[in-house]
């Protein structure tokens, strides 16, 4: 099988040079079947690919751990889905996952356009397969998802225990897609420029791709916010990491670039902006592979230092001076079509949206390369914190929000004063209405936050206003009823008002982000024992019991309970057979009830999971425990408020590290398996006298409209790229057009 | 080497150069891409964009974003435009004339203007 896999990879490679020159070629001597057939190159690709792709999964389905991939990240006892989902969680499986998606989505916007802008397309799809073959020669010398090892290990270390989450598993295949989604506008917008052809066909046929990979970062981000927040045990879903920056600018810029494309489309204006955008974006999306490659950076989600960085160097290097080039080379084509008519019109909203996107791109972008270019200048790494992004974030935050309620107000073109002003009464008394009850209410220490509840406001109503006129008008004029009338104008403008809910989706994210960075009540690290409180905001959190499970059992299961049967409550903890692999053999956590005013709101069940070790050093009992430990949030969610808590026990400090060196002592190394005994006994121990362990509680409000939010992004998102079919449904002749106009001026 | 794998090799091989291969077994034509190519394509996108333009200003005036004097001059100014754009195709296509029924479909003369249940086509005739 690996054998297959690489001759898969080399016949990639292949492939990629040979559809770079067929279309090169095609183009520049005008054969068209050339062209044809390097566009069929990008198709062969593909194929290739998905059964390399086919030939990982099996290997990691048949536990094959000849496989070095295999054995690195998976074991025969990773449950299924994880194990479908492990390939990505290696370097070498996660170049394959990128390559492979890249080729299919060049495949579909070829096949798409495959009658269309021939001058164009034989550049992008060498543009391409340039980067397909990029990533395969990556596989091919430095990281392959194919290398082997003989003998063949007889068991895999499992799948890090910090990924078996269900968000990051799909997280990774998201942020990917949205990755190679952005490749595809920027090998088109290349294209474009090496064409001289800079007219609105490539963008009204990349359009879509554009919207995808923004939805699809957007939604690879936000499933990474909720692995963050559920599974890291600090409380938040944010942390201005690198590698969640790396993702987040190119989707800024891909926003900016969807907004000021329309522009482009209807006034030929922007198009050096465009270009340069477009550009950007691409680069922008490599730069965070290479990021989340290198190591460069100090990350959380980095696969950590590796020799990938040099290649990497040198593709970016390629885009950014090759960009440069292009657009300064073109920019006498690039010259605007029309002026800007009104400095009050939807145009001067949306120029205006792409200058604070793009200052928010920046300050990320510098604060994330800040490492580097410290370095760079000054011989020290230094790094800024969360403070130093929300002080610049915040204030282009709140500018984005009130312009994302501002430009559905305006029309085209100009809009007129009087309209404009009797539009603005709605949003602008939502506006005050929400500051003033916001101050009434109490909460006026935090002026971004208030200042972010009231530009939210502004904007949900601007939207909601616009949905309600639109809704009246179409009922004026059919006489539907009210909810088919909006069923109607919405299907009938899904690209306008799938934008209005994109809006309405991101400001209610950004209040469910400043209602939780500034109200939350955290206390951390506090040392609770059985029937002991504490006070978190108005809340009284206490520990009302020890919870424990245990994993892995099925040969000792007798034994297990004949020990467990020692302890009063030993009969209370659950056995999971999960397997035999021993990578997890036991859960410990607590039991919280929450109250407030006396009364009782919610019970918590924070938990962590101990895992295997892998290292002898620690005893046959000590290793089964000593691997990582995993933290399981005790959640309690609702529209006004979390409850979160995270359970932290160290074992070493506690008295039941005598139970694990007695195992140790006792044990014979040859049979893990009766070390469990030991382990059920730790158990019981544990659920008799239970030690003081230390939680992380944290009263969050409304961070539950974040996640809301994000999926009202997603459905805005969906909507606004629905195919609604031509506008054109027919050809109309210039004398049918006079007629038109003739017609128009007699009315 | 496992016979599989390489037939499973080899079938993949057949396989790539048939794909690619194909074009180039066509009889040899040697079509290069024309100005008037190039003009249609940039025509039928702004003749899009230009629909999409007037369709969305009719939305906005109804919606009261736009006085009846503005709503006016935007309007003559977008079909004038939408009209150049359609005489440009026509141009290209060497001025074949159209009977009336094969002008765009007028669906949309009988059903509500707010939105794009009116063909923009129509748009642009009225």
């Amino acid at each position: 099988m690996a054998v297959l896999g690489r001759a898969c990879l080399l016949l990639a490679l292949l492939v990629c040079v040979y559809g770079i020159g067929a279309s090169l070629y095609g183009v520049r001597r005008g054969r068209s079947e050339w062209c044809e057939s390097g566009r069929r190159a990008v198709y062969a690709l593909a194929l290739i690919l998905t059964v390399a792709f086919v030939v990982l999964e099996i290997a990691f389905m048949r536990n094959e751990f000849s496989f070095n991939a295999v054995a690195d990240t998976s074991s025969t006892n990773t449950p299924t889905f994880y194990k479908f989902a492990a390939v990505w969680s290696s370097q070498e499986g996660s170049l394959l996952l990128w390559a492979w998606l890249s080729a299919m989505w060049s495949s579909l916007i070829l096949f798409l356009t495959r009658n269309r802008m021939r001058d164009i397309t034989p550049y992008a799809q060498s543009v391409l397969l340039g980067f397909a073959g990029f990533f395969v020669g990556l596989m091919i010398f430095y990281a392959s998802p194919f290398d082997t090892t003989s003998p063949a290990p007889t068991a895999g270390a499992g799948l890090d225990p910090l990924l078996r989450f269900w968000t990051m598993m799909i997280h990774p295949p998201m942020l990917y897609s949205g990755y190679t989604l952005c490749i595809v506008p920027f090998a088109f917008g290349v294209g474009a420029l090496i064409a001289r052809r800079v007219d609105a066909e490539w963008i009204r046929a990349t359009r879509r791709f554009a919207l995808a990979s923004w939805l699809f970062l957007g939604l690879g981000i936000l499933l990474g916010a909720r692995w963050s927040y559920s599974e890291l045990g600090w409380g938040g879903y944010w942390g201005w990491d690198a590698v969640e920056n790396a993702a987040l600018l190119p989707w800024l810029t891909g926003t900016a670039f969807i907004h000021s494309i329309m522009i482009q489309e209807k006034r030929g204006m922007l198009k050096v902006w465009n270009a340069s955008l477009v550009l950007a974006t691409g680069t922008l999306a490599i730069m965070g592979t290479f990021l989340v490659r290198s190591g460069i950076l100090d990350s959380i989600h980095a696969f950590g230092a590796s020799t990938l960085g040099v290649p990497f160097v040198v593709l970016i290097a390629v885009c950014i001076f090759g960009s440069i080039y292009l657009v300064v080379s073109r920019r006498d084509m690039l010259r605007t079509e029309h002026r800007l008519d009104s400095l009050f019109s939807r145009e001067a909203a949306f120029l205006l949206n792409n200058l604070v996107l793009v200052g928010l791109a920046f300050v990320i972008m510098w604060g994330t390369y800040f490492p580097l270019i410290s370095e760079a200048f000054t011989g020290s790494e230094s790094s800024v914190g969360p403070p130093w992004f929300d002080r610049y974030t915040v204030p282009l935050a709140l500018i984005l929000v009130l312009l994302s309620g501002v430009g559905p107000l305006l029309s085209w073109r100009r809009a007129t004063g009087s309209g404009a002003r009797r539009n603005l009464i709605v949003p602008a008394t939502a506006f005050v209405l929400v500051l003033v009850g916001a101050i009434a209410a109490g909460v006026p220490e935090n002026v971004k936050a208030l200042l972010m509840f009231a530009c939210a406001a502004f904007a949900i109503a601007a939207v909601g206003q616009e949905f309600v006129r639109g809704t009246r008008v179409r009922r004026a004029l059919s006489g539907e009823a009210t909810p088919l009338a909006m069923f109607s104008l919405v299907r009938r403008n899904r690209r306008r008002y799938g934008g209005y809910l994109v809006h309405v989706g991101i400001a209610v994210m950004f209040v469910g982000v400043a209602a939780s960075s500034s109200f939350a009540h955290q206390n951390t690290d506090v040392p609770l024992g059985r029937g002991q409180s504490t006070k978190v905001g108005a809340y009284k959190v206490t520990y009302v019991r020890p919870t424990a499970v245990l994993h892995d059992a099925p040969s000792v299961d007798g034994e297990l309970r004949t020990a467990l049967a020692q302890y009063p409550q030993g009969n209370q903890i659950p056995i999971h057979h999960d397997g035999g692999d021993l990578d997890h053999v036991l859960d410990l956590g607590a039991v919280l009830d929450v109250t407030k005013n006396g009364h009782h709101v919610a019970t918590l069940r924070p938990m962590m999971s101990f895992y295997n070790g892998d290292d002898p050093s620690q005893g046959t009992v000590g290793d089964l425990l000593a691997g990582q430990s995993v933290s399981d949030v005790g959640l309690n969610s609702s529209p006004l408020r979390d409850l979160w808590s995270a359970f932290d026990l160290n074992l070493a400090q506690t008295p039941l590290q005598s139970i694990i060196n007695r195992g140790n002592a006792i044990v014979p190394a040859n049979r893990p398996d009766l070390a469990l005994v030991t382990i059920a006994a730790l158990a019981g121990s544990y659920l008799e006298h239970p030690p003081a362990a230390e939680f992380n509680l944290l009263i969050s409000p409304l961070v539950m409209w974040l996640w809301v939010g994000g999926l009202i992004v997603l459905g805005g998102g969906l909507l606004a790229g629905s195919p609604s079919g031509s506008l054109v449904r027919g050809r109309a002749s210039a004398r049918v057009a006079a007629r038109a106009t003739r017609g128009m001026a007699r009315a | 080497m496992d016979l599989v794998v390489v037939l499973l090799t080899l079938a993949l091989l057949g396989a790539v150069i048939a794909i690619v291969g194909a074009p180039l077994n066509l009889p040899y034509r040697r079509r290069e891409v024309d100005a008037d190519e190039v003009r249609r394509g940039e025509l039928e996108a702004a003749r899009e964009s230009k629909y999409r333009e007037i369709r969305d200003t009719e939305l906005d005036y109804r919606l009261g974003k736009l006085s009846e004097a503005d709503h006016e001059s935007i309007s003559a100014t977008l079909r004038a435009e939408a009209a150049e754009i359609l005489r440009g195709l026509d141009d290209l296509d060497g001025a074949v004339e159209h009977q009336p029924d094969e002008a765009p479909a007028a669906a949309g003369e009988a059903e509500p203007q707010a939105d794009e249940t009116q063909s923009s086509e129509g748009a642009a005739r009225r």
